[in-house]
């Protein structure tokens, strides 16, 4: 048993040490209390509809989330809408379709099984309305930037007056939180910026909160079955391997060796 | 070993037995006589066995999804872990699968280089798991690139430009090796491809590997040769098979907090930036299994030299066994062997720390002085070692453990050889 | 003393490989049901399809869940034809009033019930269908008259959304 410690101990250094190693961040982003993080963790339902009319509000005009489909919004483990909300949302966009029968390309009201409307046709025409910079699709956001959530959250805040000492050109701004703090997004919230329909204050910092929780749950949509399937396998797996220490234990002792 | 007397108690057995001698294989896989002196170290055979058998059915699932090209390579990934019945599952244990079989795979060969399994009569087991090492690098690197991100897009570019240091022929072997001027959609499938077929040469090779175990036997702790079967020993099943379970499962606890609970701590952010010929990540930075490797290369200055140096960092230990020369196996007997050892395990794990960070000034260095060491300990200190060295009695045999006043070496010899 | 102790050790190893065994049943399902359809399929479940173009006497194919369904504007003659059929004269006996509720409209799965091959318009001995893989005789029901196929026509769940449009699924 001694020796099986050891073993774990050094896996377990091993890979701390690499998890740290890629931890070049030096940055100390804000910190919330996210719902999801932890054994347990499960999205606020409420947050991630208030995420939703954030992201529908303020982001899609420049960012698209193409990997989301409408019917995601009323799967379980996500906003949860009910499924006629979710369609009411899907018709409230036009989706282009086609071709038809005489070869055209038409536009109808938004089906569950559409994916999410992209506010430009391609890449090129994203960057060609945004000075040159392509505003990054959203689906896995959280998950394509070091610092996750806590980097999103944080950059939506971190706008601030430049020092005097930097230099920014137009259509560039400053952000304490981001790589090189230059940033060609302007601060995309302010406080009452949208009107939530459960009344909650709408402040940048419950609204970074809403939107982060939402981009947190379209990057891992699965995250809740992921956390309750785990949490059973780990349970499950130290009761086998009790049972199976036991048994060995047993079986050993027919020969007189240590194990 | 008994195999030959076997026969199988049914007449419908011993009618088939007698045609394809599977039964005998059963009965000797079973019996098979085991040190029964063997650590926790051992049963790492089984773990590897274990995760090479994950990788395979959970890559089968995967690539039942995965469409290998350029345009949906990284939209396939993202169906897969969206829409697929349990696929963010399964791509996870894939995933962070091959983490686990790496980690597996260096505990295994660091517990063979301590206890000296690599010595006669296994060099060909040894080589044979070089080959599997080398296969299983190959393996990962193109099943990183698949899912078609900016670490997969420029690791790929990257590494295949390390041939382009071959003089001469360099820059028509890359051409080659893209299928174009660039990583492109023919890189993705051929990838693709090598990918799927790997892991079976692998299987094949692991075939080979412990059927090459069973001919001489374990080593064991002690290091010793045992007579098998003896006290020594005992049958592979139950004892064995049990105690690699229970290792196993200890083993799949630490798998499952990383697919259940951290299931992207191990990969690079940037993969989830889809491929961009246009724009190169700030760092490029190999998964972690590969960094001391990458360190090695780093530290050279010469392109071509950087190349053989990294090269040779691994082929080196397919001559292990004859760059070691001391006669007795298991550092345990070996005072001076053991600190070498753990100066060796310290300056790999330097290379990797190095590798992750960028090759400029004091990590340049330490990774330089690393490197120096890494090729000083195999090609100098060893074969030096094996002479100079005054190593500790050693038991005659594993029930017999030296305690206070033991045999001295030759006189043990002696003593063994009367009793032959 | 030692038989209660063998008894025990019976038990404990009972217990481990069942419990082993229910841990390995439970891995193999995901490996399995990632071949069941997937969401984004499941989502695709129906499909709506504008029939004011179709005159009397002519058969729209469109494809739903990767299969081609007939929708047959059926004349009074075709009408007429197959609710005249003696039940007992069917290898599957259904009634065409229970096939096509409203009898102008004909909406069926498009595809052999005999071995999955397309069956083709206007064709064969009963003047519906006729299966050119096996030799497979459809009436104007769609219901099977001669042949290998052992089932009509499947009539899959439909709805007119309004006069002009037919939801299928």
């Amino acid at each position: 048993m001694k020796n099986l410690f050891k073993l774990f101990s050094i896996i377990i250094i091993i890979i701390a040490s690499n998890s740290y190693s890629f931890a070049a961040e030096k940055v100390k982003y804000l910190k919330t209390d996210w719902s999801f993080k932890g054994l347990f963790g499960k999205f606020d339902r409420a947050s991630l509809q208030r995420g939703y009319q954030v992201y529908t509000e303020v982001c899609a005009s420049c960012h698209s989330m193409k990997y989301l489909s409408y019917r995601n919004l009323s799967e379980p483990g996500g906003p949860e809408f009910s499924e006629a909300q979710a369609k009411a949302i899907a018709a409230s966009f036009e989706v282009t379709d086609g071709p038809n029968s005489d070869g055209e390309m038409f536009t109808r009201p938004g089906k569950l099984s559409d994916k999410f409307v992209m506010p430009y046709d391609n890449v090129k025409a994203a960057q060609a309305a945004n000075g040159g910079a392509y505003p990054p699709d959203m689906s896995v956001l959280v998950k394509a930037r070091g610092g996750g959530v806590d980097y999103i959250y944080s950059l939506l805040q971190g706008y601030e007056e430049a020092p005097s000492n930097i230099s920014l050109d137009d259509g560039v701004y400053y952000n304490k939180y981001m790589y090189g703090n230059k940033i060609r997004m302007a601060a995309p919230l302010l406080d009452g910026l949208v009107e939530y329909g459960d009344g909650t204050n709408a402040t940048v910092e419950q609204m970074s909160k809403d939107v982060t929780t939402f981009l947190m749950w379209s990057a891992e949509p699965h995250l809740e079955s992921r956390h309750q399937m785990g949490f059973k396998a780990i349970v499950y797996l130290i009761i086998l391997t009790i049972l199976v220490y036991f048994s060995m234990k047993k079986i050993w002792s027919r020969v007189e060796s240590e194990v | 070993m008994s195999d030959h007397d076997y026969r199988p108690k049914s007449k419908v057995g011993q009618w088939f037995n007698d045609r394809l001698p599977l039964l005998t294989l059963a009965n000797h896989l079973t019996d098979y006589p085991t040190p029964k002196n063997l650590n926790y170290w051992w049963t790492f055979g089984g773990i590897l066995t274990f995760c090479l058998i994950t990788q395979i059915v959970t890559g089968l699932t995967l690539a039942m999804h995965y469409i290998a090209h350029a345009d949906m390579a990284f939209e396939s990934v993202e169906h897969i872990m969206r829409d697929v019945n349990y696929g963010w599952l399964i791509r996870y244990i894939h995933a962070n699968g091959a983490s686990m079989f790496f980690l597996a795979v260096y505990i295994h060969i660091f517990r063979s280089l301590f206890y000296g399994s690599y010595k006669s009569p296994r060099e060909i087991i040894w080589i044979l798991g070089i080959i599997i090492y080398l296969l299983m690098m190959a393996a990962a690197f193109m099943g990183y690139v698949l899912p078609w991100g900016q670490m997969s897009f420029w690791g790929a570019t990257v590494i295949t430009n390390l041939f382009s240091a071959i003089p001469l022929v360099g820059e028509g072997i890359v051409t080659w090796l893209w299928g174009g001027y660039s990583v492109d959609n023919p890189t993705l499938t051929r990838f693709f491809t090598l990918h799927y077929l790997i892991p079976f040469l692998i299987l094949g090779l692991v075939v080979l590997h412990i059927w090459a175990l069973h001919v001489p036997g374990n080593n064991n702790p002690v290091g010793i040769d045992i007579k098998k079967p003896s006290k020594d020993t005992v049958p592979f099943h139950p004892y064995i098979v049990i105690k690699d379970g229970f290792a196993l499962l200890m083993f799949m606890i630490v798998f499952a907090f990383f697919v259940f609970y951290a299931p992207n701590i191990l990969g690079h952010a940037d993969n989830y930036i889809e491929a961009n010929p246009m724009v190169t990540p700030a760092h490029i930075v190999p998964e972690w299994y590969l960094l001391p490797f990458y360190a090695i290369l780093r530290s050279v200055p010469d392109k071509l030299l950087g190349v053989v140096a990294m090269l040779s960092a691994i082929l080196i230990l397919a001559v292990l066994p004859w760059l070691d020369t001391s006669k007795i196996r298991s550092a345990v007997f070996r005072p001076l062997y053991k600190q070498f050892y753990w100066i060796l395990v310290a300056d790999v794990l330097i290379l990797g720390y190095v590798g992750a960070m960028p090759a400029e000034g004091l990590y340049l260095l330490i990774a330089r002085v690393a490197t120096a060491y890494y090729f000083l300990h195999f090609l100098v200190i060893l074969p030096v070692l094996g002479f100079k060295e005054k190593t500790l009695p050693v038991p005659l045999s594993i029930t017999e453990p030296v305690l206070g006043g033991s045999p001295n070496l030759a006189a043990a010899r002696n003593k063994e050889s009367k009793i032959e | 003393m030692s038989e209660k102790k063998t008894k025990r050790r019976d038990f404990l190893f009972t217990a481990t490989t069942a419990v082993g065994a229910v841990g390995a049943a439970a891995v193999v399902w995901p490996m399995i049901d990632q071949m069941n359809p997937d969401a984004s399929v499941k989502a695709l479940a129906s499909t709506e399809v504008d029939v004011s173009a179709l005159t009397p006497g002519n058969t729209l194919t469109v494809l739903w869940r990767g299969k081609p369904v007939f929708i047959r504007r059926r004349t009074q003659e075709e009408i007429d034809e197959a609710r005249k059929v003696n039940m007992e004269d069917l290898i599957h006996p259904e009634k065409d009033e229970d096939r096509a509720k409203n009898p102008e409209w004909l909406v069926m799965l498009g595809v052999c019930t005999h071995l999955g091959c397309v069956p083709l318009n206007d064709k064969g001995d009963y003047n519906g269908w006729f299966c050119p893989c096996h030799g497979s005789h459809y009436d104007t029901s769609g219901r099977i008259r001669k042949g290998p196929a052992p089932l009509n026509m499947e009539v899959p769940k439909y709805e007119f959304v309004n006069a002009n449009t037919i939801k299928i699924g």
